[in-house]
């Protein structure tokens, strides 16, 4: 059993990463050099793109694993899962650091992103939405400064934050349900345009629970991987448990959606063929009924690879569903829309800018603790 | 009285398709020009953009005898509660008591949820430049404040448009149907969709043949998003109050647990 510490921060992986970084950043000083127009294929009947649909939507959504991992830990007293706690407050942390450098670089005025923590109208989703993101990315950042503080040995802060921990876990998971469902509650508006299979009434909800699965597979998938990069022993029963539990989140989702489909009349419209109804199935199919399936499997959640792969299509058919639910609200008076390179570099540019940070703060602080502990044996 | 919300009626029936509201747009607004293209429609630019606020589109049905022409004057609908206003978080988009619904592009973060949520598709960007505005038509809200009429309305040579109080404005659209029987669809596009607009039209041929948008629920869109954020004090209260007690529920005896040194099972 190896110690993290021994695994060498440059690898070629490193590398990769760091070069991705380097398109990513060329390609955004151009977006603010020449603006929208000239880096992105955007246009007026196409105003929300890739960065819309990924960087923000899926990105808020893929950093649901600090909510509901904190939330189960602390609130719910599950033990079990307090040595990933952490790491999911990290994944959390730097998603929504990724979402804000994402948010800055997609409006068309960075240097007004301030504006909505000035200048209210609480009557709009995007108001609720920024203010949500910011107070949640405060919390996440103050829930993990006592790794900070652990490392550097302060033992006053660290006690001070330890007394913080239930009303921090309690207000992110109240600004967690707010923004999530949110984000859902942006298409409320657009009843003429998006499309019925999506459009519903209870479109908060519906992104509310899809993001609980969505966090809890993110966990799993994080917790397999860096069990495997890290050389440590998988700690199998919390993937396992992790697992079950995306496995039950998708059932609750999957049955809401269904009821929500027969209550609207929108069934038949599931297997008419069309662009819509094919995407619309391979998002459920793809992302929600196998994965549940197969995590429902003992011998699978007892797999590391089988976990693996249930874990990443329900990550897949979640920000599927994002890009949906972007994509049909705009296609209706016949748009179509596909990204530049810029656009492309931009988002991956930042998925590597988080994995890079990620790398770094499990090896330099004491995230893992567990780890430590071991290593101590 | 300057305070009455204002309204147009846009009687479809009367308009010869001259353009001659598009250049009165451009020189009132001081809009500029941008490419365009030919592509076998009389419609030009074929659709609104930021330096056109308003177009007319040309619509050519095929029906026994002669085709069938319909000229469509286009522009911002300014509902009476616009979808862009409520979802603008900074509130750069405003409805006037006059009737027009206004941009401030001091406000504007460029976020553009304006564009999504308009459900008449109004809103344009200015994509070509480094720090956009949202352009749309701006129902001349400087002329209307000084007892002007729109600069579109005024050069109109049939008076397609017909612009006063909206409520007169309504009583004349409900007078034209009344009065011409057969003459119209019996429908005042604007009345109740998106919960009712200050631009309305009267037509000959049925709105959904001449490219309007007859999917539009008679509801304030605005509504369907309060509803959802209405309910947020009571989700943070609420939240509060069940979150705290089920921690505290869980988490009794448990409080002594020490520190940062998790015993965790060998796995």
């Amino acid at each position: 059993m190896e110690n993290r510490k021994t695994v060498p921060f440059f690898t070629g992986g490193t590398f990769i990463l760091l070069a991705l970084m380097a398109i990513g950043a060329y390609a955004a000083i151009y977006r603010f050099a020449y603006g929208l127009g000239a880096s992105t294929n955007l246009q007026d009947n196409f105003p929300w793109g890739l960065w819309v649909a990924f960087d923000v939507l899926s990105g808020v959504a893929l950093a649901a694993g600090g909510f509901t991992v904190t939330a189960g830990v602390y609130i719910f007293n599950m033990k079990k899962y307090k040595p990933i706690a952490r790491p999911a407050v990290l994944t959390a942390f730097i998603g929504y650091l990724m979402v804000i450098v994402g948010l800055v670089i997609d409006i068309g005025k960075p240097l007004s992103f301030w504006h909505p923590l000035f200048m209210w109208n609480y009557h709009s989703i995007m108001f609720e939405v920024v203010w949500c993101i910011t107070l949640y990315t405060t919390v996440l950042a103050l829930e993990f400064s006592s790794v900070f503080f652990e490392k550097w040995q302060r033992k006053g802060a660290l006690k001070v934050m330890k007394g913080l921990t239930f009303p921090l876990v309690i207000a992110g998971v109240i600004l967690s349900y707010l923004h999530q469902s949110s984000l859902g509650a942006f298409y409320l508006i657009t009843p003429a345009k998006l499309h019925p299979i999506w459009y519903s009434p209870i479109l908060p909800q519906l992104f509310y629970l899809s993001a609980i699965a969505l966090g809890l597979a993110m966990v799993t998938f994080e917790s397999a991987v860096s069990a495997r990069v890290f050389s440590r022993e998988p700690e199998k029963e919390i993937i396992a448990g992790l697992g079950r539990g995306t496995s039950i989140a998708l059932l609750i989702y999957l049955v809401v959606k269904i009821v929500d489909l027969f209550t609207r009349g929108a069934m038949p419209m599931v297997f008419q063929g069309s662009a819509a109804s094919n995407a619309f199935l391979i998002e459920i199919v793809g992302g929600v009924i196998l994965p549940m399936v197969l995590l429902s499997m003992r011998s699978i959640r007892e797999s590391l690879n089988g976990t693996l792969f249930a874990a990443s299509i329900v990550i897949a058919g979640v920000v599927f569903n994002r890009f949906n639910v972007t994509f049909f609200t705009q296609t209706s008076s016949g748009a179509s829309y596909f990204p530049t390179w810029k656009e492309f570099a931009i988002t991956v540019g930042l998925v590597s800018l988080a994995i890079f940070l990620y790398r770094l703060a499990v090896r330099y602080l004491p995230v893992f603790h567990t780890g430590e502990v071991k290593t101590e044996h | 009285m300057a305070n009455k919300p204002k309204g147009v009626l846009v009687d479809l029936t009367r308009c010869i398709g001259c353009r001659g509201c598009q250049v009165a747009c451009k020189q009132w607004n001081q809009r500029g020009a941008k490419p365009t293209v030919m592509y076998g429609n009389f419609t030009n630019p074929p659709h609104l953009n930021s330096e056109c606020y308003t177009n007319i589109r040309y619509i050519e049905q095929d029906q026994p005898v002669t085709p069938v022409w319909s000229f469509i004057k286009n522009q911002c609908m300014h509902c009476k509660n616009p979808a862009c206003a409520s979802a603008c978080p900074v509130g750069a988009l405003k409805k006037t008591p006059e009737g027009p619904v206004v941009y401030d592009f001091y406000r504007c973060i460029g976020c553009r949820y304006c564009m999504i949520a308009c459900p008449f598709e109004i809103p344009k960007y200015e994509w070509e430049k480094t720090l956009p505005a949202i352009q749309k038509c701006t129902f001349c809200s400087e002329r209307v404040a000084n007892g002007l009429i729109p600069a579109c309305v005024k050069v109109c040579p049939t008076q397609t448009m017909y612009f006063d109080d909206h409520e007169k404005v309504m009583a004349e659209a409900e007078k034209r149907l009344k009065e011409n029987p057969g003459k119209y669809i019996n429908h005042i596009y604007g009345k109740e969709e998106a919960g009712g607009t200050s631009w309305v039209y009267l037509s000959a041929q049925p709105f959904e043949d001449i490219g309007f948008n007859t999917k539009i629920p008679a509801v304030e869109l605005p509504s369907l998003t309060w509803a959802s954020l209405a309910k947020i004090p009571y989700a943070v209260v609420g939240g509060a109050v069940v979150l705290s007690a089920i921690a505290y529920f869980r988490n009794r005896g448990s409080r002594e647990e020490g520190g940062q040194s998790d015993t965790r099972k060998e796995g």
